[in-house]
């Protein structure tokens, strides 16, 4: 196997990125892939609730890079589905506890193992997120339409440039189609304008992603959840099958301005 | 006429304003007041080569797609019809 290292990120917290990286994780899962995402925000540890396998953690990622364990011990099994892994952050250390090197290291030894490595990005654009982003083959930078989202997307979208690491493509969370319609929102023909580069998916807002967060259940397991059905395209999209945009993902002339781009 | 109910812009649009001139200065990294330096200092450039109208001179960073693009526009003095004028 030869797993393709993809990393979700942000610039502004509290967007969708742990949340995201569950679901879309679970979504390739289910569709029986071998899956393992890192949560990559040392001393900020959140993958392991939103997934729901807090109780099951011994050792974390630095362990790893420490040699206290071997990568396999690390690796939690989810309790869903046989072959989602996780590797937690450690809780109790900062981000100097990893370099760029050990995240790469870490992640040609799992390249071997399996078929996808999602890695979980802390906010901001120091060591954490530079950890975040050494070993990533492509980067996936999520974003809501708000002007203070958009704002630091567009800043780390640069930064991602400049470091060779090609141009991203975006995930607009929490979109209300309701307040859209109002032009009391950013559309995400909007959100497309400004940032410039290529769309994998919209997620609509939807109040049962936090029901699923607070049992620790990702709503891309649940078929009838709208965000749910958002998360599956984009993992499918992630596989380079073509998914249509449905309707509620997006706003009046998405489609001219998708497919009128060929970028 | 100007209708009282429409008279206020949604939102949306404000956001979006806002955010297409907060980012092209985010990427350019040029102040309003620096692209006012740079203005003057081409407008005492070019007036070394032809005659122009500094009040005339418009200038300002447009985005296209990623890339920035400095847009300067230079109305040039038409000086044959002034030293016909001037006869």
């Amino acid at each position: 196997m030869t797993a393709k290292v993809v990393t979700i990120t942000s610039g502004k917290g509290g967007v969708g990125k742990t949340t995201a990286v569950a679901n879309l994780a679970v979504a390739l899962a289910a569709d029986g892939a071998k899956v393992v995402c890192i949560d990559g925000d040392i001393g900020l540890r959140n993958l392991d609730v939103v997934m729901g396998l807090e109780n099951r953690i011994v050792y974390d990622i630095v362990d790893i890079i420490e040699g206290r364990c071997r990568l396999r011990q690390a690796m939690i099994r989810d309790k869903r589905l046989p072959e989602l892994y996780l590797i937690p952050a450690a809780q109790t250390r900062d981000k100097t506890a990893v370099s760029p090197s050990d995240m790469i290291r870490v992640c040609k030894e799992l390249r071997q193992e399996v078929d996808w490595v999602l890695i979980d990005s802390p906010a901001g654009i120091e060591r954490g997120f530079k950890n975040s982003i050494a070993a990533a083959d492509s980067v996936l930078v999520i974003t809501n339409p708000e002007v203070s989202a958009v704002r630091d997307a567009d800043r780390v979208i640069g930064i991602l440039e400049a470091e060779g690491k090609g141009s991203p493509q975006l995930i607009l969370n929490r979109l209300n189609p309701a307040m859209v319609k109002k032009h009391d929102m950013l559309s995400a023909e909007d959100v497309l304008d400004l940032l410039a580069i290529k769309l994998i998916g919209v997620v609509p807002e939807d109040s049962g992603v936090i029901v699923g967060t607070n049992r620790g259940n990702p709503v891309a397991l649940d078929p009838k959840s709208r965000a749910g059905q958002a998360f599956r395209n984009i993992a499918r999209r992630m596989k380079g099958e073509e998914v249509p945009f449905l309707d509620l993902e997006a706003g009046d002339g998405l489609w001219s301005k998708l497919f009128g781009r060929k970028s | 006429m100007m209708n009282f109910f429409s008279r206020k812009r949604r939102s949306a649009e404000n956001a979006k304003e806002r955010l297409q001139l907060v980012l092209i200065h985010d990427r350019t990294n040029l102040t309003p007041a620096e692209l006012e330096a740079l203005k003057d200092d081409l407008i005492a450039t070019i007036s070394r080569h032809v005659s122009i109208d500094p009040e005339a001179v418009q200038i300002g960073v447009e985005a296209d797609g990623r890339t920035q693009r400095l847009i300067a526009d230079i109305p040039l003095k038409n000086i044959t019809r002034r030293a016909r004028m001037r006869t």
